[in-house]
């Protein structure tokens, strides 16, 4: 441990036996990468013969165990090199120089940084430590139970996991029952990770999906009924029938989609928090520091949109999280297979971000890394990249047979359905009793089924809607023969006009 | 008739004429435009249905004066000013950057993105200390990654800003196909009408002076097919400046085709806010027996060629189309419906390329007007060379227009 600046035992883990220290060592290794923007963590997860890439047991969410530690604990940091300072020599360290404010935008990336939280000091070096005990230091005066959430917030998110896995299963059934087509990619087992992060959000704040977007919506704040309908491709759904499955947007609740082809999403999330940026510091709108997420998955993080936007990110400091859902398969190819270096955390400090490796079927320990990584993005920071190890419990589509992944990595996954998870860590601590839960359920239930009844009487979009939104200034469309604009033609209104 | 044409084959490209004061007393007015008027054409723009009543002798003879050469590299005195209203004088890569600071200055919301476009001023100047003036996240040096500057740009716009991407080279955006077919031009309708994507995205394309095949491209035939985008092609400094900022102010996405070889035209061009219609084509040349449509650079070898050709006693009638997606049909299809027959001139590859869409466009439409098959002159389907010669004649040359109009008009 001598070459760090400090070690995380050391920082707060001098008592084993105290279950609050122990508890802080997962978020501590947490937040060990992620103040620490140079850092390099060369953690190796246990590799086992059988799975491919098991980072973490099979534990319950919240544990205190030391097990749960060991991808972040100090033993293992200490056989690795983990050049934290700015004059490491190894290549995967460029020292972060602060090129000279030749400029306004420099300059006033510059003052962000100084008037951010006076925890996190200027020099970097040191910068974790004051921010870990103060951390600490914060837990132990709040003299709060040691639990990581209270009872509203564990309802909050065991409703949100339901509702995102009830509406999947439904969207199945109904698949099945042909009231919806194309391709349709369900969430089921990846529930922590929406709820952790998008929980966490306001409704200014942006977030961009990809086609396996339906919870990221429903956490968002978008009505089931909404999403449903644009499933079924009625006139009532989010986007008025037009996107479909994989194109989920919402202006009010700032979705800004859905979008097919994987990577294309990073970059329309990057402009968004350009525009967050923006706002603050050429329109002068101070207090704007709306976040955004990017959420996108382990094949995604080989594309080169990617690596372009982790490069812009870091350059102009944008308030962004890149979330990646590393569920181990883009549909039949998997992470192993097509990655040189799986670890797609490692990804990020070679841009100059933090790069965070969490659990993602605990929803606790997602929300966690979250709180801090858009802490961050809000306070100015910079953006952060957080690989969340989770897992689809069904195909990759609909469509998708299922037949490469092996049954035992599924079981293995389905011990740790995070639903379940979240119950038993609610039930256990006296947050909630089984019946409440069980309200829950129900009331999801109807809820979805509700979005059903009224997907199913809502009418389908009418023949005129077809050239509607083409342009949001349909003069784009021409001027016709007779010299007006086609969109005057009143067959235009109709939707049978010759475009 | 012969009147008109004596004067203009006379008379030194060059010299000052009394058409200064040729402009009719209407047109003095500022020549503002509305968008949905086509009654109210600037002193530039000449409708076909408004000209007749103009003095055809000066226009014809200032349109000469206009366009020296195929690329005009020396002052023009032109005559669209009038007496009241001197205007001033400038090149065309300034009159971009005149209208883009002008939006910039009216709508914080503009701001500009691409490689160079901030300390640099822009490869080609377009954006030439405006860096300076609005500062650098206003003006943003991208690093060289085309499809997620585009894609950001996109973000950007879905979110409240009014971006324009500049691409250092057409050529570069087909990096950005991607951002631009699936995001630009589709995020407006997937959504069903949630977002609108206000995004200008302009550059410099088309063939050079020998830069070699990939930095030769015309990217207006490859892009033509999205739907949700609107693509125009500026040739002139008047239209350029109008064009650039009515795509900023339009909520459409709008592809702004520059032309390499045409930034260094001079124009004089009015002191007043004004825009070009987006819509709209521009009557170059009124005339009564073929329609000639052209755009960008094409439209300068276009006129080279209707000097020869009024020397032999034609009377072409020159429409820059300047809207390449939609196409003006109606001021295309009076043309036609007055000429019966029509040439299309272009720099596009022949297959798939502008002109083949446009006359399918004409024939669907006007193919009782015409007395003749359409004829079109594109470039070759050929990789542009290097070598001078050969890349001659991979364009349309002003003599090759001669010879079709020629045999059109057999």
């Amino acid at each position: 441990m001598g070459r760090m600046g400090f070690s995380p035992k050391h920082a707060c883990l001098t008592d084993e036996k105290d279950p609050n220290r122990q508890k802080i060592t997962n978020l501590t290794s947490c937040l060990l990468v992620s103040c620490q923007l140079n850092l390099h963590c060369e953690v190796r997860p246990p590799f086992s013969s059988k799975f491919p890439l098991p980072f973490f047991p099979s534990l319950p969410i919240g544990t205190k165990a030391t097990k749960m530690s060991t991808a972040f604990s100090a033993a293992n940091f200490s056989t690795q090199s983990f050049p934290l300072n700015h004059t490491s020599t190894t290549s995967h360290d460029s020292p972060l120089v602060f090129a000279k404010p030749t400029s306004q935008f420099l300059r006033s990336t510059r003052k962000l940084r100084l008037s951010s939280s006076s925890k996190l000091n200027l020099n970097r070096r040191s910068g974790t430590v004051v921010a870990v005990s103060d951390v600490v230091k914060q837990k132990k005066s709040k003299s709060t139970p040691t639990l990581l959430i209270t009872k509203e917030e564990g309802l909050e998110l065991y409703e949100d996991m339901v509702l995102g896995r009830a509406f999947e299963d439904m969207c199945a059934q109904m698949y099945y029952r042909g009231k919806m087509f194309g391709f349709v990619h369900l969430y089921n087992g990846q529930e922590a990770v929406s709820t952790g992060f998008i929980k966490l959000l306001k409704q200014q704040d942006s977030v961009v999906s990809t086609y396996r977007d339906h919870v990221h919506a429903l956490s968002k704040g978008v009505p089931a009924r909404a999403v449903m309908s644009e499933l079924f491709g009625k006139t009532t759904g989010c986007c008025r029938g037009q996107g479909g499955s994989m194109h989920m947007f919402s202006r009010e609740h700032n979705l800004l989609g859905g979008f097919a082809f994987i990577g294309e999403g990073i970059p329309v999330a990057t402009g968004a928090a350009f525009t967050s940026k923006y706002k603050r510091e050429v329109l002068k709108e101070a207090d704007c520091d709306h976040v955004t997420l990017a959420f996108f998955g382990d094949g995604t993080c080989n594309n080169g949109q990617f690596f372009e936007c982790l490069n812009m990110a870091a350059l102009w400091k944008l308030p962004i999280v890149f979330v990646v859902e590393n569920n181990l398969w883009a549909i039949g190819m998997s992470h192993l297979r097509s990655t040189s270096d799986p670890q797609i955390y490692k990804k990020g400090p070679a841009f100059g971000m933090p790069g965070i490796h969490v659990d993602g079927m605990d929803v606790l320990k997602v929300r966690e890394v979250a709180k801090e990584a858009i802490g961050r993005a809000r306070r100015g920071e910079g953006p952060t990249l957080v690989e969340c190890e989770t897992y689809r419990f069904r195909g990759h589509s609909l469509a998708d047979p299922d037949e490469l992944r092996d049954p035992a990595e599924k079981a293995h996954y389905a011990a740790r359905d995070p639903i379940t998870a979240l119950k038993k860590y609610l039930t256990e601590n006296n947050l909630a009793s089984d019946a409440e839960l069980k309200a829950i359920d129900k009331k999801i239930d109807e809820v979805v089924e509700d979005a059903v009844e009224f997907a199913d009487e809502s009418p389908v979009p009418p023949r005129s809607q077809l050239l509607e939104n083409v342009f949001a200034d349909p003069k784009g469309f021409g001027i016709g023969p007779d010299g007006r604009y086609r969109c005057e033609d009143p067959k235009f209104t109709e939707g049978t006009a010759h475009v | 008739m012969a009147a008109i044409f004596q004067g203009v084959g006379a008379a030194a490209t060059l010299s000052s004429s009394p058409s200064n004061s040729f402009v009719p007393k209407k047109f003095l007015t500022s020549p503002r435009r509305s968008f949905s008027v086509r009654k109210v054409p600037s002193y530039v723009v000449v409708r076909s249905d408004g000209s007749v009543n103009f003095d055809l002798n000066s226009k014809s003879r200032r349109a000469q004066q206009l366009v020296a050469n195929a690329v005009a590299t020396k002052a023009d005195s032109s005559a669209a000013s009038s007496s009241s209203n001197p205007g001033h004088e400038l090149l065309l890569f300034e009159a971009l950057r005149e209208g883009l600071e002008e939006e910039m200055e009216r709508d914080p919301r503009v701001c500009v993105m691409g490689e160079d476009v901030g300390h640099y001023g822009g490869s080609y100047k377009v954006t030439k200390d405006l860096a300076k003036k609005f500062g650098d996240l206003r003006v943003l040096d991208t690093p060289i990654a085309e499809n997620s500057f585009t894609g950001m740009g996109i973000g950007a716009a879905m979110t409240g800003l009014r971006p324009v991407v500049e691409g250092m080279n057409m050529g570069f955006l087909l990096l950005a196909f991607n951002q631009i077919s699936n995001n630009c031009g589709m995020l407006h309708y997937t959504s069903g009408g949630q977002f609108t994507i206000p995004i200008v995205i302009r550059g410099p394309g088309g063939v050079g002076r020998q830069l070699g095949a990939e930095h030769s491209q015309r990217l207006e035939s490859y892009f033509q097919s999205i739907p949700g985008i609107q693509m125009v092609a500026c040739s002139t400094p008047y239209n350029a400046k109008g064009l650039m900022k009515a795509a900023i102010r339009s909520e459409n996405p709008v592809i702004l085709f520059e032309h390499v070889l045409l930034y260094n035209l001079k124009e004089r061009i009015p002191d007043e806010d004004y825009i070009c219609n987006l819509e709209e084509a521009e009557m170059v040349r009124p005339g009564e027996h073929v329609t000639i449509l052209t755009y960008s650079r094409m439209r300068y070898h276009v006129m080279q060629a209707a000097k020869t050709l009024v020397n032999k006693g034609y009377d072409p009638e020159v429409i820059d189309i300047r809207s390449l997606k939609p196409f003006d049909l109606y001021t295309i299809g009076n043309s036609v419906k007055k000429t019966h027959r029509v040439l299309i001139v272009e720099e596009c590859m022949r297959t798939g390329g502008i002109g083949a869409s446009l006359t399918a466009a004409i024939t669907e439409n006007f193919n009782d007007y015409l007395d003749a098959p359409i004829m079109c002159l594109s470039s070759q389907d050929v990789p542009t060379p290097y070598a001078g010669t050969l890349e001659e004649w991979t364009v349309v040359q002003p003599a090759q227009i001669v010879t079709a109009v020629e045999q059109l008009c057999r």
